[in-house]
């Protein structure tokens, strides 16, 4: 254990720029119940919204809760397994259609991640250095960050129509780039036309995090490595790159459980029956509860979700040994 | 200082769920009470043309009622996008509104939860007996052998609108009685960018709408005489595949309709783009996309052969509202009373007038504001050859499901690909499989 | 000290003429991508219905204002849009000050269950809201029928439930400036007859304001877009604009230019707030860097 703990936000001071922190200060550590009455106003609302409700959503899960049951949720029967068997029954169109909603929405959140990442630290390090108009521009790439999520993907929802869309206009009409017009909302395309959606919607915040990692490399650093006659391109490999690793971990992970999760998205732009190739999980699981009305079989799958999520942290935060860190607090 | 602190935080949890769980249903006098007399909470559906706009329609109508019986009315309007996760979130917890509107199809899903209160013939009798209303709409008030669970308020069939000048461009001199008519018509008019039919293709109501009705007039049911699934008999498949063939095989429908949910095929009909429209009430919106009354003519739907009549000739669903009486209200007899009020003639009359519906009391739909050309259509369909959508607990199951797999057979419909019996089959077997086992 | 602004960062290159002109094509292709939904909003709101829904064109014919004046008589757009104000804002304040005590808590002292504390904060981050929307509901009606606190339909449910969200990831963000907020300076203060949460209050938090306003803006904008706890939770006087703004398409039809229209004017007040924030925000991040 060491008194000194790691910034969790993940920037990690320059060197030499936090003044050492002296080990145990007895008067500091033992204040008996202060740092639990710090804690605690958190903790309840914690308590509150997420954790006692997903204690009963897990209850929920075990129990048959369909229309005939809700009225009176305690007296549901007990349905044992029966939620999960029929979700993970990979052979019956429920769990067929499951698992091939689970794998769409990796496939996007990976490459929506990964998008939003690579735009936000490109735009980043090329705003890196003050140039005519950085200011006006960083406050443009912030307006996708400040419209209401249903105002904007309602607007590229209407983008989007085959018959009247800009999208069509502009690469079928315009730029003759497709034979005949194509579909964005239903089909195949729809996975591309929600991968857009979400990273028009997501990539400020990438650039919005990277932008300040960015300030906080030292300028020594780069006069260093310009000295030794680094070209640009080895400056952002040896230099820019490796000093964004902490925050990088953190803002991936965000991103990831975000982008995972997201309902709003997928609901505005294609209501509440997404096309096959764009059936995110989070919509599946609405349709098989709250449309349905089915709330063992829909809290069974948010459990699964739960499960898979907590794994996939969890071998994240090792894989990036920021939990070791963490840990040590 | 763990051990107490794991405790507490136990005791909570432990004292919260129990909380939860012991009066999951919240109030459970059945029958309800009237412990509070003088007000009612009434959630009403969108009719009108936005939310404020039925505000100004209806509140007239509360304070006469206030007027005549000293109950308040506080009147809540919900959009569509959220009536029924109110409704639900209502019966789960308890707390909701009196007395509410619902779309008639999730009668009996709602009945099913026991959170409305039965209309049975006490019930009736306060408010003049079952009789006073049309027959085809308290058929669609809850499962067949029960006592309904709501009580029709406003009634509304489909019918053919079309346009009359682009039929006249294509040498047409009437709207087409049979499917095998409209399909003749439809070649002639669709050329050139225009269409014959439109068609709603991502809308999955308007689909389960539609393939009932095809089903229907091809002799089969969604759901045996049990209430059971029954999607893949020959009949249905047959149905459904009528419908996407209009797209696919006949090509009178424009390939852009499959992902139209937005009531973009009306828009097209008010531009002169598309001929004929399924619609229930379309004047209003016509007459704001800048189409006038005279420009469009209303027949009812085709059938298979003969005219529109029972069983085979069915031509389409009883749509309308209804209005439920939440079970543990606590001004029960209020509530009863204000449903007679909203369904006496008076009311009835100056509501469905306003709202281009038709009233399912029978003695209002004398009045002649149900005599135009357009709702005399409506209301014979009503009377005659309209049926009501299955009255099965898992009405909205089915609707999502066959509603889904319709979407997406017109999806491959519009990209060109065949949509051939066996695999109409194979969706609506999925769509089966996903149902409820019970 | 912790409290000097970071200034622009110049490189000590002058950049080379291929690295500026890779610049300007992409910073100008990003900029057409992000303006382009606006744009769109913009000439549709502009449009008569009859022709919103018709042909894109680039430089629409007919221009009208009419949408402006309808929105707010189509939709209680005001009464909306005041109601997502006290939630949202709220909501923030709420999550900031809680989050301020956590995040001391955390960075300063050293306390059993620490660990199980930031681990199971972070693990809330991940719940899908479709597990716990239909139990949250429940606790809080009959939070409701015992105690006659309402929370079920009132702005008070949403606004606990919208600080809960940001609640994580503010404590998280917190918790590292905190730490970069030298220990020296709360003990000084300490030994100036403060306590400890003196020190917070005079100390720690002022050094801290740029990454406190950078989490006020994050907690403002989950609670202002989000939809989906707003459409069950919400009721006809304390509805919020994210679902009030549903409210233009009806059932027979949506009036798109009018909801433009309305994206539009309530977008304005959130981007200029957003602006003014900007400079806070854009140095809030870059807390860490102490010089």
């Amino acid at each position: 254990m060491t008194v000194t703990a790691q910034p969790a936000v993940g920037k990690e001071a320059p060197p030499g720029a936090t003044a050492p922190v002296p080990r145990r200060r007895t008067g500091r550590v033992r204040r008996g119940a202060l740092p639990y009455l710090l804690l605690l106003p958190a903790l309840l609302l914690e308590l509150l919204v997420h954790l006692v409700p997903m204690v009963i959503g897990i209850v929920m899960s075990f129990k048959e809760l369909t229309q005939f049951y809700i009225r009176d949720w305690g007296a549901a029967p007990w349905a044992a397994f029966d939620n999960y068997s029929v979700s993970v029954d990979f052979d019956a169109p429920i769990g067929k259609a499951l698992l091939h909603s689970f794998f769409v929405t990796c496939a996007f959140t990976v490459l929506s991640v990964g998008l939003c990442w690579l735009i936000g630290t490109t735009a980043a390090v090329y705003m890196q250095e003050n140039f005519r108009g950085r200011g006006f521009l960083r406050a443009v790439f912030l307006v996708p960050y400040a419209l209401p999520v249903y105002a904007a993907v309602i607007t590229w929802a209407f983008m989007f129509q085959r018959d009247n869309g800009l999208v069509n206009h502009v690469l079928h009409d315009q730029l003759g780039l497709t034979d005949s017009p194509s579909f964005w909302l239903i089909g195949d395309n729809s996975f591309v036309a929600l991968l857009v959606v979400s990273v028009w919607k997501g990539w400020p915040f990438a650039f919005l995090i990277v932008m300040a990692g960015l300030q906080n490399i030292p300028k020594e650093l780069y006069e260093a490595a310009s000295i030794d006659g680094a070209g640009m391109l080895q400056q952002l490999r040896r230099i820019t790159l490796p000093s964004l690793r902490p925050v990088n971990q953190v803002l991936v992970l965000v991103l990831f459980l975000w982008t995972f999760n997201d309902f709003n998205t997928p609901f505005v732009l294609f209501g509440r029956a997404a096309p096959d190739a764009a059936d995110l999980i989070s919509i599946h699981i609405y349709q098989s509860s709250f449309v349905t009305w089915n709330f063992g079989a829909g809290s069974a799958m948010s459990v699964l979700l739960l499960l898979f999520l907590l794994v996939v942290t969890g071998v994240y935060l090792v894989l990036t040994s920021r939990g070791r860190r963490a840990a040590d607090v | 200082m763990r051990r107490t602190r794991a405790a507490a935080a136990s005791a909570v949890t432990v004292s919260l769920l129990a909380a939860v769980t012991a009066c999951g249903g919240g109030s459970s006098t059945d029958g309800g009470s009237n412990d509070s007399p003088k007000t009612l909470t009434y959630w009403a559906s969108n009719q009108g043309p936005s939310i404020e706009a039925d505000k100004k329609i209806l509140t007239p109508e509360l304070k006469k009622f206030e007027k005549q019986t000293g109950i308040k009315v506080k009147l809540e309007v919900v959009p569509w996008s959220d009536l029924l996760n109110r409704i639900l979130a209502a019966t789960t917890s308890g707390q909701g509104p009196d007395v509410l509107n619902i779309g008639n199809t999730w009668s009996a899903s709602l009945q099913a939860t026991g959170a409305l209160l039965p209309w049975d013939e006490k019930n009736f009798g306060k408010i003049g007996g079952k009789d006073r209303f049309v027959e085809s709409a308290l058929g669609s008030a809850g499962a067949s052998g029960s006592d309904p669970a709501a009580v029709p308020l406003y009634s509304m069939a489909y019918a053919l609108y079309y346009n009359k000048k682009m039929f006249e461009d294509a040498g047409i001199s009437g709207p087409p009685a049979t499917w095998d008519d409209l399909v003749a018509d439809g070649k002639k008019i669709s050329k050139g960018g225009k269409w014959a039919l439109g068609a709603e293709g991502s809308n999955l109501s308007e689909n389960i709408h539609h393939v009932f009705v095809f089903a229907k007039q091809h002799g089969a049911d969604f759901f045996d005489a049990e209430g059971k699934p029954d999607f893949t008999s020959d009949g249905a498949v047959a149905a459904v595949k009528q419908y996407v063939d209009l797209m696919g095989k006949d090509k009178v429908v424009a390939p852009g309709n499959a992902e139209y949910a937005q009531n973009q095929s009306l828009q097209d009909f008010a531009k002169d783009k598309t001929a004929m429209v399924l619609w229930q009430t379309a004047a209003a919106t016509l007459k704001a996309h800048g189409m006038s009354d005279d420009e469009w003519g209303v027949a009812p739907v085709p059938v298979q052969s003969g005219t529109p009549g029972a069983d085979k000739a069915v031509n389409s669903m009883v749509a309308g509202i209804n209005m439920a009486v939440f079970k543990n209200t606590d001004n029960v007899d209020g509530a009863v009373k204000f449903v007679n009020f909203m369904t006496s003639v008076d009311e009835q009359t100056i509501l469905n007038k306003t709202y281009g519906s038709i009233p399912p009391v029978k003695a209002a739909q004398q009045d002649p504001a149900f005599n135009t050309p357009a709702l005399k259509v409506i209301r014979d369909t009503l009377a005659t050859s309209a049926a009501p959508l299955p009255q099965v607990p898992n009405e909205s199951q089915f609707e999502t499901a066959v509603g889904t797999a319709v979407k997406e057979l017109f999806a491959d419909a519009a990209a060109g690909r065949k949509v051939t019996t066996a695999s109409v089959k194979e969706k609506l077997d999925e769509a089966q499989q996903q149902m409820p086992k019970k | 000290m912790s409290s000097t602004p970071t200034t622009a960062r110049r490189s000590p290159m002058a950049a080379p003429r291929s690295f500026v002109w890779s610049r300007r094509i992409f910073l100008t292709l990003l900029t057409g991508f992000v303006l382009l939904p606006v744009y769109v909003m913009l000439s549709s709101s502009l449009k008569p219905l009859q022709d919103v829904s018709g042909e894109f064109r680039w430089l629409p014919s007919g221009l009208t204002i009419r949408p402006y004046i309808d929105i707010w008589s189509t939709v209680p757009l005001a009464k909306y849009f005041v109601n997502s104000l006290i939630v949202a804002g709220a909501a923030t304040v709420l999550s900031v000050v809680i989050a301020i005590f956590a995040a001391y808590g955390v960075s300063r002292y050293r306390f059993r269950g620490k660990r199980l504390f930031t681990v199971t904060v972070l693990s809330t981050q991940m719940f899908p809201g479709i597990l716990f929307l239909l139990p949250l509901f429940l606790i809080y009606v009959n939070i409701g029928n015992s105690t006659g606190i309402a929370l079920f339909g009132s702005r008070l449910g949403l606004i606990l439930t919208y600080l809960t969200f940001s609640l994580p990831f503010s404590i998280w963000m917190l918790i590292g400036y905190f730490e970069s907020v030298p220990r020296d300076l709360d003990e000084a203060a300490m030994v100036d007859g403060c306590g400890p949460l003196g020190a917070l209050f005079r100390v720690v938090v002022p050094a801290a304001v740029p990454g406190i306003v950078a989490v006020a803006v994050y907690a403002f904008m989950t609670a202002w877009g989000e939809v989906l706890f707003a459409s069950v939770m919400t009721n006809d006087t304390t509805r919020t604009l994210a679902v009030g703004l549903q409210g233009y398409a009806t059932q027979n039809d949506v009036y798109w230019n009018q909801v433009m229209a309305a994206s539009l004017v309530v977008s304005v007040p959130v981007v200029a707030g957003f602006l003014l924030l900007q400079r806070y925000l854009v140095a809030g991040l870059t807390a860490g860097a102490v010089k």
